[in-house]
């Protein structure tokens, strides 16, 4: 008879085994085409040449910095989207009024994408880390914003009508019915808008910057250096998938009632 | 317990829907007296429901007089605790939390006050538990402490016990009751189980639909605790089936 825990180790092997399989391949795919010469290093270098570079630039330190100064820039201007946007989804989800003076605006506003604020961003602030910030701050503002409003009118009346059968103050109605009733909702819309912030952040160094990942990927290319471009994408690629998965946690801890 | 504690005098309801108007509650006189254990039992859309929103202050907007302690009813309060079907409980807070979340600000000793209810309704180990965590019969115990927790002079029930499955349904019951001996709170419950309307209630008072009038008032003379097993309780449960199905098809009933 094989024990629970044996059980469940063989299932947790076997889907970590199935997570990696497709990854394994088209590496193996990409290695495979370099070694029979389908594709050449001056556009698509082989798997090792791009090992090689990650090596060579985590050795003169250049990686790291412009993964650390793009990740301070997501942080900086993510943290103020989310406290902007916060504050006007709350005031726009709880006051009708407030939201009917301030929804034309937010509309008009909304379908504009971030890069396209990247020219007037650049004449306003400069190419130095302001004009990224701001880029930033509109790519995260709209997601976390929107789904805060969404996360506040899909609250159940029914908690609303209880609230009143116990003669419950509005100030404990908001802290203790509205805002954990859209958490879910508003966790949701941070993971949203902080990928929608790597991505502005990449972007507006690739426009305007001297330093960064995005940065990185316009210097590979007018050096001519493929391998520089593809180590950057797949690092952007990473970076994003492992603030997403921090998210997630945060979100399963600070949603424990789920 | 011969005070009135809440009186109703010619109310009349009517919804709008569809730019029609529809009476739900025609004309109901009533008068429930302090102390008293009171079900209201009728068919769907018959305005039970409404009925009792009304004597708990969720409905303000009716017609006639309704009036808790000579006082028109015309909003939500403390003292008039409410059950709903649905246990209605925050899934976000824990038990405690949830029971916190209804006290008024400046009350003292809470966590005694709940420790108390909690005892009263038998659950004195769930206090930290998420509701998701409770069975629906524990999560309705809840509901019950939360309310009585507040001190209520009325509770006022409706369907609470209908979500339930049977067995847990009568152990809900029999608890009903039992709060009712000790805390000497005036109950008024909304159902459509004309089981569970008498042996609650000592008085039964049934409702008729379209629109909504009291068709009759029974009163139950009968031992607490009852039991569901004398012929007295099976008398009284026949006499009001027959209020249902009067003259239309009455199915072969049986003695045991």
């Amino acid at each position: 008879m094989k024990n629970v825990a044996a059980v469940r180790y063989n299932a947790l092997i076997k889907h970590w085994l199935w997570y990696f399989v497709l990854p394994v391949v088209l590496l193996a795919l990409w290695e495979g085409a370099a070694q029979a010469g389908l594709i050449h290093d001056y556009t698509m270098p082989s798997p090792e040449k791009v090992m090689k570079t990650a090596i060579e630039l985590l050795a003169d330190g250049t990686l790291v910095g412009n993964m650390f100064i793009s990740v301070v820039r997501v942080i900086e201007g993510f943290l103020i989207a989310f406290i902007v946007a916060l504050i006007i989804g709350i005031a726009t989800g709880l006051f009708p009024k407030f939201e009917t003076v301030t929804d034309f605006t937010l509309q008009i506003l909304k379908p504009i994408p971030p890069i396209a604020w990247i020219p007037l961003a650049i004449l306003w602030f400069g190419i130095e880390e302001t004009s990224k910030i701001y880029i930033i701050f509109i790519g995260a503002f709209f997601p976390i914003f929107l789904n805060t409003v969404d996360g506040i009118k899909n609250i159940d009346k029914k908690y609303i009508e209880l609230a009143k059968a116990y003669e419950v103050s509005k100030w404990k109605v908001i802290r203790q019915i509205v805002l954990p009733g859209a958490l879910p909702f508003i966790m949701t819309g941070v993971r949203v808008g902080l990928g929608s912030a790597w991505i502005c952040v990449v972007a507006a160094e690739m426009i305007a910057a001297t330093r960064g990942v995005g940065y990185m990927l316009m210097d590979g290319r007018s050096l001519a250096r493929p391998d520089m471009v593809i180590l950057g994408m797949l690092i952007i690629g990473i970076i994003g998938k492992l603030m997403d998965d921090g998210l997630k946690k945060i979100s399963k801890r600070i949603i424990r009632w789920n | 317990m011969t005070a009135t504690i809440l009186q109703v005098s010619s109310l009349t309801k009517k919804f709008i829907t569809d730019k029609k108007e529809r009476t739900v509650l025609s004309n109901i006189d009533l008068s429930i007296f302090d102390g008293e254990f009171v079900s209201i039992i009728g068919p769907s859309g018959c305005g039970k429901s409404t009925l009792l929103r009304i004597l708990g202050g969720l409905d303000t907007s009716y017609e006639g007089t309704a009036l808790f302690q000579g006082k028109r009813i015309a909003g939500p309060a403390r003292e008039r605790g409410f059950i709903f079907q649905d246990h209605r409980l925050l899934p976000w807070l824990t038990v405690e939390e949830n029971i916190k979340f209804s006290l008024p600000d400046a009350v003292e000793h809470v966590s005694d006050l709940i420790d108390k209810n909690l005892e009263l309704v038998g659950l004195s180990d769930v206090k930290k538990a998420y509701p998701k965590q409770l069975s629906g019969g524990m999560a309705q115990r809840v509901s019950i402490a939360r309310a009585l927790a507040n001190q209520p002079k009325v509770l006022l029930l409706d369907e609470p016990f209908g979500a339930l499955d049977a067995i847990t349904k009568i152990h809900l019951q029999e608890e009903a009751l039992r709060l009712w001996e000790i805390e000497k709170i005036t109950m008024v419950i909304v159902t459509h189980d004309i089981d569970e309307a008498v042996y609650l209630g000592q008085r039964v008072i049934v409702l008729d639909t379209n629109p909504g009038k009291i068709k009759k008032i029974h009163s139950v003379e009968l031992s607490v605790p009852r039991s569901r097993m004398s012929p007295d309780f099976h008398l009284k449960k026949d006499k009001i089936y027959e209020e249902f199905f009067q003259e239309t098809e009455k199915p072969f009933s049986y003695t045991i």
